[in-house]
């Protein structure tokens, strides 16, 4: 079951991959038809960016995501010895090495799992779930999130995350490329303008939901079931893990998250929040009653 | 063409082989870490002790009983021989339930409670407790796969030829069985 799943997540992750630079690619071959008349320029030169791109974010993908969330990392047990010694404990238990341990300054209690693979891999706890929670419900969400870690999760997460991002902020210069362009078309000797808006509005018509695709392969809801399995298996306690569920039900939204990374957290951040009008079909997460049941049945 | 037939059956035997011995070596090392971390641990909790008896002496005059208790279970459990396993975890868990109740009678004596040595002792000694659990838990569970292997085929005529012997479980005590979890601070 777990080799299955760390398999699965492998296979996904090279999918999502292997989708962008074709998506890439794709993009360079439009602009470098469209400037240079010459597709293949584009499609190397756009290559390359990517390439680059996905070294830096994969090198630095831990401090981005950390940075995004507004989350300061911790170096030693005492500047918060329950959450330092329980994140150990089950580093312990599943036999990967001791994460790198943030926090984040948020009354709300939650928490998330980030990294590349095992060996560079990270956890953050809020502060408000150190508050409210005792040492057996904090290990019981510890060790949800190091089994995210054990299961390579983390770097299907993170990787579409990185993805996800890189494709809205195209989709957002396509936006106003083609609203730039829809303007200048108005002066009449232009006829480019005319080709770039309709190629502007393609994009995004064709790139929204591309992305929308890509973040949704990552989020198999059923992970959550499986990383909160993975954590009785290493508690060996599930009346941990189903009353810090029954606790986190109670959570405002957190203030500082960032809405991209919401499908990281044990459970989402947004939840309950004003702005969200998509309930449940966008949801990232399996409601928390039916995690609580499935791990009562066990 | 046999030949080739012959040449491919044999490496395909050797590599399971290797691969079974491999696998055997790999649990018997992982067996040992988990073992040697708990002896960490246990060496940690000596440690920690003097200073406890300390403080808590401090602030309670009366629970001299108890502390002389656990300064001897402490002495005992250092006096055992290092390859004794079995007993060291029989007196370690003694050692547990003593310092376990130690800890419940301190909820008696506020000032105790609120000092923050005490609070970091609790910490460390939750700490260590915690960790005793949990590698006794995972040393059992890999004995329980090394033992597995040793006994099924094909693997139990690699572990012959190469004098793998299974291993005993750590004993685990009765009221720990279900719920591995010390906490003493709520």
């Amino acid at each position: 079951m777990l080799y299955q799943q760390i398999a699965r997540n492998k296979r996904k992750t090279i999918l999502v991959m292997f989708g962008f630079f074709l998506l890439v690619a794709l993009i360079g071959a439009a602009i470098g038809y469209l400037f240079a008349r010459s597709a293949v320029s584009g499609i190397i030169i756009a290559g390359i960016i990517a390439v680059i791109y996905m070294v830096v974010m994969i090198g630095q993908s831990t401090d981005v995501v950390m940075n995004m969330n507004n989350a300061r990392e911790i170096h030693s047990a005492s500047e918060a010895p329950e959450l330092w010694h329980v994140v150990e404990d089950m580093a312990m238990v599943a036999r990967v090495p001791m994460p790198r341990v943030f926090i984040i300054d948020d009354p709300s209690p939650n928490a998330f799992a980030t990294g590349n693979d095992p060996q560079h891999a990270a956890v953050a706890a809020t502060t408000g779930l150190l508050q409210i929670m005792n040492r057996e419900e904090l290990e019981g969400v510890m060790g949800h999130e190091m089994s995210h870690v054990r299961n390579y999760d983390i770097r299907l997460q993170t990787i579409a995350l990185a993805l996800s991002a890189a494709i809205s902020v195209l989709v957002n210069f396509a936006g106003n490329f083609w609203w730039f362009g829809g303007r200048s078309s108005d002066s009449d000797d232009d006829d480019a303008g005319g080709v770039l808006a309709i190629f502007g509005s393609i994009l995004l018509i064709i790139l929204a939901p591309l992305a929308a695709t890509i973040a949704q392969m990552a989020l198999s809801r059923n992970r959550e079931y499986l990383a909160d399995a993975g954590s009785v298996e290493l508690t060996r306690n599930p009346h941990g893990l189903i009353s810090a569920l029954e606790k986190l039900k109670d959570a405002q939204p957190m203030r500082a998250a960032d809405p991209n990374s919401s499908a990281l957290y044990i459970s989402d951040p947004e939840r309950n929040a004003k702005h969200r009008r998509f309930a449940h079909l966008f949801d990232t997460h399996p409601p928390l009653d039916d995690r609580i049941k499935r791990l009562e049945e066990m | 063409m046999t030949l080739i037939i012959v040449i491919v059956v044999i490496a395909i035997i050797v590599g399971i082989y290797i691969a079974l011995y491999n696998s055997l070596v790999q649990l018997r090392v992982h067996a040992q870490e988990s073992w040697s971390q708990i002896d960490v641990q246990l060496q940690r909790r000596n440690d920690l002790i003097p200073n406890l008896v300390s403080t808590v002496k401090g602030y309670s005059k009366y629970e001299a009983s108890t502390l002389e208790k656990v300064t001897q279970l402490r002495t005992e459990l250092a006096g055992v021989p290092d390859d004794d396993r079995a007993k060291k975890m029989e007196a370690s868990n003694e050692l547990s339930g003593t310092l376990k109740s130690l800890f419940a009678v301190s909820e008696n004596y506020p000032d105790l409670k609120a000092s923050t040595e005490y609070q970091q002792l609790m910490e460390e000694l939750s700490n260590t407790e915690n960790k005793i659990a949990y590698s006794r838990q995972l040393y059992n569970s890999t004995v329980a796969v090394l033992n597995a292997k040793i006994q099924s085929f094909p693997s139990n005529i690699i572990a012959k030829i190469h004098h793998f012997t299974a291993m005993e479980y750590l004993q685990v005590p009765a009221e720990a069985q279900n719920v591995p979890n010390v906490s003493f601070d709520d």
